[in-house]
């Protein structure tokens, strides 16, 4: 049993590499278009406000093994073919990408009236509120749940399996199918899972605790 | 400039300005004018459109009709006839031309004393690092906080605070300073040192408007009173008149009465 | 787009989604049920525990918290039986697993209200001569329940849309409906619209009720 796995150890570590390059992807990905979202629902004119607020209530409240599914098959029928891969990110994409925009927002709406207020009485202009007050102290706010939701990234990207492609539960998943191993296997796969993640956590902390500052 | 051609001698020149929220009209034909040097205090009950007054001053508030001209130029507005909104660089620009002190503070938190006051003179003053700090030190000793400039907000008493908030604005020497009820979240012990400190910057000939309730500090350091009621200017004139227990005018003697039965 | 929508087929087969909706509440609706038992012994517990008792818990809670729901689902269903004499069908595994899966977060939502429970009550408690159970039982527990609420409700709307996970394991909740549809019918983008649209619809009409119950409660206080 023991030299069963030894053996697949490579081919596993082949689908953690998988894994952590869709969850990166899905991380870089989404923090870019969420922030740039996320500041549009704020600061948008109405429409956009609109369109971000739907699009942000509604992608939360599909299951993201659904939006898969849905990006997935259903894109076909629209024209664009994707690679698996490629619809998985999408899909995983997607739904980090409405997290962020509330964390976005919820960070910007946390900065009291004030500061804003101050700013324009000293004279800076739209775009310098933005960059050198209101940003700095939303960026504060922002990092805790965001980087709590990293993990959660991690954890979703397992569902790329179901489209067949080899991430590291597809990994395990296929060296059960050959050993028959089904319990160690998928301890040994927790097991790692849980590694990354709590290291990522921990890793969180200490990233929030030295940008943290003393509030008022 | 063609605005200034007209322009009267006051420095700060409010005309007929009204306002509403809604159904509320919070300022009623609101006219006022500052004179360069003069330190101008407006008091009145809450809910007399004092603090909108000033915030129309350097348009935190936009007005619905009337015009408020500093040194000559409209403020928010390009014409005052129109109501079209000055361009966001303009409005900036005329922003930093009124110093304002916020009840509430408002220091950055995640600035230094210092860093509070450099902000503005780096982004909209344009002087360089080692030039801003060097003013962010000397204001920062004008209101007696030069061993404090590398603290964060967070590590002030509310007095040093609002001082910090004083210098911030003095730093980018304005025309004129206003004060929105500077001492009203400060523990009675700490109201002294803050009002120190305007009382300096009144003798070196800063022009003010500020709205408070320290009633004895308006009486001392004013050259004039305005008293407001219901969103309009209810009477105007030198501490002694306006402050007098014998004035004439009805609304003022019952504020001034009640001010007194609650502060006595 | 060349591509028309046609809904007959999906109407035709929709008891697929219907049934599966229903059962995608109802291990929702035991999965929390369980877990909140959970979560309330191992808090309770956790607050007036010693340390080994401590770590254990907090092992648990960790250990749910970073592993992928799917993983667990297949851990329960397909790894647990090859070890320990048990058999049970896809339902009662998945119910299983997604019960002891929202008692780790439970146990989080509830140790942290425990918390929250201001000391002056409990003092009030003491004054009154009520005896350390009793406080338990009657300051701090409806305390902590009012305060825990929300996040109770949010709880409860995130495990609905999990159980959509159950497919994996061919439970039939509306997820599974949902790819029976699409692969007998591949009416592809029409079953996914309708799924959607059911979970969106059941997942704000629970949110709106939960918070209806919750003003409720507040202001029955």
């Amino acid at each position: 049993m023991l030299s069963q796995i030894l053996y697949a150890l490579p081919f596993l570590a082949q689908g953690f590499a998988v894994t952590l390059w869709v969850s990166l992807l899905v991380v870089v990905l989404s923090l870019i278009v969420g922030v740039l979202l996320g500041v549009g629902l704020v600061y948008g004119p109405a429409p956009l406000r609109w369109v971000v607020r739907i699009f942000s209530d509604t992608i939360r409240g599909i299951p993201i093994l659904v939006l898969m599914f849905f990006v997935y098959y259903g894109l076909p029928a629209t024209g664009l073919h994707l690679p698996s891969f490629w619809a998985a990110v999408l899909a995983l994409t997607l739904f980090k990408t409405a997290q962020v925009v509330e964390y976005v927002r919820g960070a910007v709406a946390s900065i009291p009236k004030g500061q804003s207020e101050a700013a324009m009485a000293i004279g800076l202009t739209f775009s310098q509120r933005l960059t050198s007050v209101i940003f700095p102290q939303a960026f504060r706010r922002f990092l805790p749940p965001w980087i709590n939701g990293v993990t959660d990234a991690v954890k979703g990207s397992a569902l790329v399996s179901l489209l067949g492609i080899t991430d590291l539960m597809q990994a395990i998943n296929q060296v059960i199918g050959r050993t028959y191993e089904a319990m160690p296997l998928y301890i040994l796969g927790a097991l790692i899972y849980f590694a990354v993640n709590y290291a990522l956590s921990l890793a969180s902390r200490r990233l929030e605790r030295r940008f943290a500052f003393i509030r008022e | 400039m063609s605005d200034a051609t007209n322009a009267s001698s006051a420095l700060l020149d409010v005309r007929d300005v009204s306002k509403a929220f809604g159904a509320v009209e919070v300022l009623r034909s609101v006219s006022l004018q500052v004179k360069r040097g003069e330190v101008v205090t407006v008091i009145g009950p809450s809910g007399s459109g004092k603090t909108t007054l000033l915030r129309c001053v350097n348009f935190l508030e936009s007005y619905d009709s009337g015009s408020i001209r500093i040194d000559g130029r409209e403020v928010g507005y390009r014409e005052a006839g129109t109501r079209q909104r000055r361009s966001e660089r303009d409005l900036a620009a005329m922003r930093a031309e009124t110093g304002m002190v916020f009840q509430s503070f408002n220091l950055f938190p995640h600035l230094t004393a210092a860093g509070n006051i450099m902000l503005g003179l780096t982004k909209v003053r344009g002087k360089s690092q080692s030039e801003a700090r060097k003013a962010a030190e000397h204001w920062l000793g004008r209101v007696g906080l030069a061993h404090k400039a590398d603290s964060l907000p967070a590590e002030l008493s509310g007095g040093q605070q609002q001082r910090v908030g004083i210098a911030r604005a003095v730093a980018m020497e304005p025309k004129i300073l206003l004060l929105d009820e500077i001492t009203s979240a400060l523990d009675p012990e700490l109201v002294g040192e803050v009002l120190a400190v305007v009382r300096s910057l009144a003798e070196d000939g800063m022009t003010m408007l500020m709205v408070t309730h320290e009633m004895a500090f308006a009486r001392d350091a004013s050259s004039r009173i305005v008293f407001m009621a219901d969103g309009g200017v209810s009477a105007v004139g030198p501490p002694k008149e306006i402050l007098a227990a014998e004035t004439s005018n009805e609304r003022l003697r019952t504020f001034l009465a009640r001010f007194r039965a609650s502060h006595f | 787009m060349g591509y028309a929508l046609n809904f007959n087929l999906i109407w035709r087969h929709f008891d697929k989604l219907w049934g599966g909706l229903l059962l995608s509440l109802e291990l929702a609706v035991i999965s929390i049920a369980v877990g909140i038992v959970i979560g309330l012994v191992l808090a309770v517990w956790y607050v007036s525990a010693g340390r080994v008792v401590r770590a254990t818990i907090a092992a648990y809670v960790e250990f749910i918290r970073n592993v992928p729901l799917i993983l667990l689902v297949y851990l329960v269903f397909y790894g647990l039986p090859t070890v320990v004499d048990l058999a049970y069908s896809a339902p009662t595994s998945f119910v299983l697993t997604l019960s002891v899966y929202s008692g780790a977060y439970l146990v989080e939502v509830f140790r942290s209200g425990l918390e929250a429970v201001p000391r002056g009550q409990l003092d009030a408690g003491k004054a009154i001569g009520l005896t350390p159970w009793q406080r338990l039982l009657h300051v701090r527990l409806p305390t902590m329940l009012r305060i825990t609420l929300p996040a109770l409700s949010n709880t409860f709307i995130s495990l609905f849309k999990d159980t959509s996970i159950a497919s994996v394991i061919s439970v039939p909740e509306l997820t599974y409906g949902a790819q029976w549809i699409n692969f007998n019918t591949f009416r592809i983008v029409e079953v996914y619209l309708v799924t959607t649209a059911m979970y969106l619809v059941t997942g704000y009409a629970l949110l709106f009720a939960l918070r209806l119950v919750e003003r409720r409660f507040r202001a029955a206080r």
